[in-house]
């Protein structure tokens, strides 16, 4: 089970920063959204794995740590949250620009004719 | 526990006001720019009030802290505030209401729901400066940047969607780093609130130390993400140049948020002794030579910038490298003058943000490119302005920027490598002054030709009177410098006194409270809900 656990995180991290070290932005967010799942099974396994057990003190005998599967809870919210965000700024990007890379264009002077006042 | 202080109820109040004011913008106010002027500034101002009231109640030295729901201090969510958060309270709500001021003048109108976002991004940051637990600073700081992120594309354009895509996937990754270090501590020491985990993280085992060593590592990791720390400063430079000027403005306290995380972290939590000898001193060897050539890096940007606004992004992160410099000796003079440039910094950052906005506003062809062009309108008065942020940016005499320098160095005095930190910060300033003598003389007087811009009789003054008035109050922290410098010493000394701030959450203790899971309540005053006859069927 740890090892299970452990080599899933392991390998989805990689190849989180694989996707995320490309200079496209569509599998920048493939790989942002593998880094989040990685991570919420760490979280899980902060809280050491436990088979069968539920996160409830006092229900039973023995219970599995319910304070990462609060934390986990609010971290998939918010990455889910952060994704939709940067998926619609991806596509915004794209149609504007017409070109996926993820870096910036090359200017020094600005591109843009609006000022304040 | 603490005596009952007659502000403990008002310490949600900078977290729920704008809140409320927000969610009242966006479901109420939507169409209506002018009441939502009018109802911003109201709140903004009522905020700066409360900040101020919450200082006051403070100033006597006591850490005060707020239950959520009445639930005991490790196990429930507790907000805290001492004299360091509500300084970080009064600088935001002071910068807000002038950002604010200076954004109505026309910025809010390029794009939809600005005071709403606004209001928002403040939620985030008092949040941030008031929480006492680690995953909540994770929250906050997650709701300031959802926030920031909104404002950041406030306007629209194709270039600042390209930054506004970087910006979002560096702090993603940095919020996944964040919740690692928040697991690998959490697995460890078995809490998350400051101030258990102040006590806790002296206990543990050996074998665990280089877990929670990783753990704190990475959260100062993320931190100078945050604070734009060399070499994971480059996202700042493209991100604050392609914001509108109020917006990079207010941006200017969010680099500090990350200061303050280092300092509430390192200086309070993991600081005086936690996890033997070695958990307080594990940032202590990287802050100090990551700030100098943090600082390097800053200046050398100065001296490159073709544009204003990039002297300006640049000039951000010199001065968090001088912040940090000071941070890192984690000592009380440290600390006292690291706070004292923190407030200037945020000060006359913003005001340079601003300036630049005001010139580029008035050279049509060249916006605030650093080439000859028109003379502008107003030359005379956004002239002094410019020679006067500038002089308080750089560090020159009488503004405040002289005193913040003075007493970084001063504090780095017995440091070792002094000599190091000293040729660092002085060269740095002289290369700064350079940088800014070479951007306005190029502005001002190597003009040619008409005069551009709006006359005096249509350009509108509030941006010129917001930026008067924070040279004026960059002014006034040089002026009264001697009580400033003493209120920051005692901020100091707070900060760095983690039995104080244990004391004042868990209520005094011997060490002796029980592990995880826990069904006795460790604070008489309140009862704790636990589910003790909650019965769960096992299948």
């Amino acid at each position: 089970m740890e090892l299970i656990v452990s080599s899933a995180i392991g390998l989805m991290t990689a190849a989180a920063v694989y996707l995320i070290l490309q200079q496209r932005t569509f599998p920048i967010v493939v790989g942002l959204t593998l880094l989040s799942y990685a991570i919420n099974i760490f979280l899980f396994s902060s809280g050491r794995l436990v088979i069968d057990k539920p996160p409830i003190i006092g229900g039973a005998d023995a219970y599995t740590d319910p304070l990462p599967q609060a934390l986990v809870l609010t971290a998939i919210v918010i990455s889910f949250g952060m994704t939709a965000l940067i998926v619609v700024l991806a596509l915004r990007g794209f149609l504007e620009t017409a070109t996926d890379t993820a870096d910036l264009p090359e200017d020094d002077f600005p591109d843009e004719t609006e000022t304040g006042t | 526990m603490t005596a009952p202080h007659i502000a403990t109820s008002w310490i949600i109040a900078p977290a729920i006001l704008p809140a409320i004011t927000a969610a009242i913008m966006i479901l109420v106010r939507r169409r209506d720019i002018e009441m939502q002027r009018v109802l911003s500034v109201a709140s903004t101002v009522a905020l700066l009030g409360i900040a101020l009231f919450l200082y006051q109640a403070v100033s006597d030295g006591e850490t005060d802290a707020y239950r959520l729901g009445a639930w005991p201090a490790p196990y429930g969510i507790v907000l805290v505030i001492d004299r360091l958060s509500t300084t970080m309270l009064v600088l935001t709500a002071g910068l807000a209401l002038a950002v604010l001021l200076y954004a109505i003048a026309g910025w809010d109108r390029r794009g939809r729901h600005f005071h709403a976002l606004f209001h928002f991004q403040l939620l985030g940051l008092n949040g941030a400066f008031l929480t006492g637990d680690l995953f909540n600073l994770f929250v906050f700081f997650e709701v300031m940047l959802i926030a920031s992120y909104g404002l950041m594309l406030h306007g629209g354009g194709a270039k600042r969607l390209r930054a506004g895509f970087q910006y979002v996937a560096i702090n993603l990754i940095a919020s996944s780093l964040f919740l690692i270090a928040v697991g690998l501590i959490y697995g460890v020491t078995g809490t998350l609130n400051f101030a258990d985990l102040a006590v806790k993280a002296r206990a543990v085992a050996a074998n665990d130390q280089a877990l929670l060593q990783t753990g704190a590592l990475l959260l100062l990791l993320v931190f100078a993400i945050k604070a734009a720390f060399v070499p994971l400063h480059w996202w700042l430079p493209a991100t604050y140049a392609a914001a509108s000027a109020p917006i990079a403005a207010l941006f200017a306290i969010m680099t500090k948020v990350g200061a303050y995380a280092i300092i509430r972290v390192f200086g309070t939590v993991f600081g005086d002794g936690a996890g033997a000898e070695t958990l307080g001193a594990v940032a202590a060897p990287w802050v100090v030579p990551a700030a100098l050539v943090t600082l390097a890096v800053g200046t050398a940007g100065l001296l490159g910038a073709r544009r204003l606004l990039d002297l300006a992004a640049f000039n951000t992160i010199a001065s968090m490298g001088t912040i940090l410099i000071a941070i890192g000796l984690f000592s009380v003079d440290g600390l006292t003058a690291a706070l004292y440039y923190l407030v200037h910094s945020t000060i006359a950052g913003a005001a340079l943000f601003l300036i630049v906005d005001l010139i580029a506003a008035r050279r049509p062809n060249k916006l605030d490119a650093l080439v000859p062009c028109n003379p502008i309108s107003q030359a005379p008065v956004l002239g002094a302005l410019f020679f006067l942020v500038a002089i308080a940016v750089v560090g020159l005499p009488p503004l405040s920027g002289f005193i913040g320098k003075l007493m970084v160095l001063d504090a780095t005095y017995d440091a070792p490598r002094a000599w190091l930190i000293w040729t660092t910060i002085l060269v740095a300033s002289l290369m700064m002054t350079i940088a800014f003598a070479r951007a306005g003389s190029t502005i001002f007087w190597k003009t040619d030709g008409q005069t551009t811009g709006p006359g005096w009789e249509t350009a509108s003054k509030t941006p010129m009177v917001v930026v008067a008035f924070l040279v004026g109050a960059s002014l006034m922290l040089a002026v009264f410098a001697g009580p400033a410098v003493k209120a920051l010493h005692a901020t100091a000394g707070q900060a760095l006194d983690t039995q104080n701030y244990v004391n004042a959450v868990l209520g005094p203790q011997e060490n002796t409270e029980p592990e995880r899971p826990i069904t006795e309540p460790a604070d008489e005053a309140t009862t704790v809900p636990v589910p003790a006859d909650t019965q769960v069927e096992e299948h």
